[in-house]
């Protein structure tokens, strides 16, 4: 298949995973192993047909635009699940932009 | 009482009766927990105050008049997926290793106004991606029938957990059949409902068009006495369906035979070279007893079978790349520190997600990309709709159908190592996931060379449970 030659590197950035050099090579022989089986979905006629996204007959399914308050409790939690706190409430995250010296 | 199969009804009536208080009814279950759990490792974490003092609060409301519903004090195992208030929710990956849920699935939250005993968090594996829960990042778990095999998957400590009899029923989740297959592989009853019968809200979501959760039961009744419990449409999940939900378990009882039931037997099913001798049998063996109990059986085609499994591996991989993009370490779950932003992202999730859930997010990423999502999402999507034509098609001459589960039987632990190979024996389950319908496996045999359990399917409908129920009781009492 034309398209088996899957870029392992560039689809693992796009996903944010990193791969571990000996993981690289087995996930390589397995991913283009399967793109090579799920390519021969291109032999199927599907001139005309429309796609299914959802197995539900739902469309536009509205709710009344309310605030619901969260409980303290829940909050409590919430917050105990987080990889790191400051300043007793806030969810502390790693720099966005580099620092002063560092561009 | 080791070996004798534990039903909800069978509870509910102890419990009525004074027979057993609800604490003596778990620690009953827990005593058979502490013989066994060590060889099976059905259970990621079970808190056995919490479930005694549940069981207290159960006791103590009947003895005043007030309880819940007759089941009020049953256990009910729960899927790590599914979450429950106060829990571990880990979905058995290390990502969400530290993770409590700040509150309950609705599924849950709707056991437990009927009283049932949310019971301990099940083991599967993570994410629920696999089939054969040697994917739990934590440990893996064991069939009862043969401690050397694989319980099946994704939801195998639910089947596990019913099967070594640590609670008389599970709930578990079914994205290309992780109920069925594993109900089938231990020798259990496994439900998927329709598509948005019941509720997704707190099932951590896998794939989204897909996912559904439903019961894992020792009999057909206590299916449809959960799924009574579960069903029905909820606010929190805009794909839940209105349809009117109830009375399953009284369309779950037997009959006495089977006429006026038309019985589709879907040739591509049936004539696939792949299934072992001893399912074969099984299924034999089955038609020939549903016919006995006066049912016609008609021959159905669904011609786009042979596409189910490569259309199943687009759709549902990518639909879990994006619903796995959320873990990322920020918010929640383990966090790896790296130089930056994008090396923590990339660490966080590159450590906390295991082989096969980085294969699939690989997958999902790589046929949603630039250039490729034509020839493959949405070539998958269109290929979707005939699948849902042939079921719909096919149900204009039938009224359920019936297939094996799964080619071949439990297998032991390591046999399949090909991931293409593990993915291709789910190829009697995940069509139904991709049009929606509702689907059971009923234990119906063993195989006389491995004496495993053979499961036999029953296909429905949608929204059509009552009469898969009342089609699949009448038929396992007798077998």
């Amino acid at each position: 298949m034309a398209d088996s030659a899957i870029d392992i590197e560039y689809v693992a950035g796009l996903a944010r995973l990193e791969i571990a050099p000996d993981e690289k090579e087995r996930l390589q022989r397995d991913l283009d192993h399967i793109v090579d089986y799920i390519a021969e979905l291109g032999e199927v006629d599907v001139t005309g047909v429309e796609p299914t996204a959802h197995a539900a007959a739902l469309s536009n399914v509205w709710r009344e635009d309310e605030i619901v308050e969260t409980p303290s409790q829940m909050r409590e939690v919430m917050l105990k699940n987080a990889p790191a706190l400051m300043d007793g409430d806030l969810v502390k995250m790693p720099r966005i932009l580099p620092g002063e010296g560092e561009h | 009482m080791a070996a004798e199969l534990r039903t909800i009804s069978g509870d509910a009536g102890l419990l009525a009766s004074g027979q057993l208080s609800a604490v003596e009814l778990v620690k009953g279950y827990l005593e058979r927990i502490d013989k066994r759990e060590g060889e099976i490792g059905a259970f990621l974490a079970l808190d056995r105050e919490k479930v005694l003092a549940a069981a207290a609060a159960a006791d103590s409301r009947r003895a005043s008049g007030k309880a819940l519903s007759r089941f009020d004090g049953v256990p009910v195992g729960i899927k790590d997926c599914i979450v429950a208030e106060g829990e571990t929710a880990s979905c058995a990956s290390k990502i969400l290793k530290p993770v409590i849920s700040p509150f309950d699935a609705t599924a849950v939250a709707r056991l437990r106004a009927m009283g049932f005993i949310p019971f301990g968090r099940l083991n599967m594996d993570e994410f629920a991606m696999g089939s054969s829960c040697e994917n739990s990042a934590f440990h893996k778990t064991a069939n009862p029938r043969d401690v050397s095999r694989v319980p099946g998957g994704s939801s195998g400590g639910s089947a596990a957990c019913v099967a070594a009899g640590f609670a008389p029923a599970a709930l578990g989740s079914d994205t290309g059949g992780s109920i069925r297959q594993p109900a089938a592989f231990c020798g259990v009853v496994g439900l998927k409902p329709t598509y948005g019968r019941v509720s997704r809200y707190g099932l951590v979501a896998f794939a989204s068009s897909l996912d559904q959760i439903g019961p894992l039961t020792n009999s057909v009744e206590d299916a449809g006495i959960l799924l009574d419990s579960i069903a029905g449409r909820d606010p929190r999940d805009s794909t839940s369906l209105p349809a009117p939900a109830g009375g399953f378990a009284a369309a779950a009882q037997p009959r006495g035979s089977l006429k006026g039931v038309r019985i589709g037997l879907p040739k591509e099913y049936l004539d696939n070279p792949g299934i072992a001798p001893g399912v074969a049998k099984t299924l034999q063996d089955t038609i020939a007893k549903v016919r006995e109990l006066g049912a016609e059986t008609v021959e159905v085609s669904l011609p786009h079978t042979k596409y189910a499994v490569a259309v199943y591996y687009i759709v549902a991989t990518a639909e879990a790349s994006a619903n796995l993009a959320r873990f990322d370490g920020m918010r929640y779950g383990a966090r790896i520190d790296g130089r930056d932003l994008a090396d923590t992202y990339l660490k966080s999730r590159g450590q906390g997600f295991g082989a096969e859930v980085k294969r699939r997010i690989l997958l999902g990423t790589y046929v949603l990309s630039s250039g490729y999502y034509d020839a493959y999402y949405l070539r998958a999507q269109k290929v979707r709709t005939l699948i849902r034509r042939d079921f719909d098609e096919a149900f204009k001459s039938c009224d359920v159908m019936m297939t094996p589960v799964t080619p071949d039987v439990a297998f032991k632990f390591g046999e399949k190592a090909d991931p293409l190979q593990m993915y291709l024996s789910d190829i009697f389950t995940i069509a139904l996931n991709l049009s929606g319908n509702c689907g059971i496996s009923i234990p119906a045999g063993r195989d006389g060379v491995t004496g495993m359990p053979v499961g036999v399917q029953l296909l429905g409908n949608s929204l059509d449970e009552a009469r898969l129920l009342g089609v699949a009781s009448t038929l396992m009492k007798n077998l």
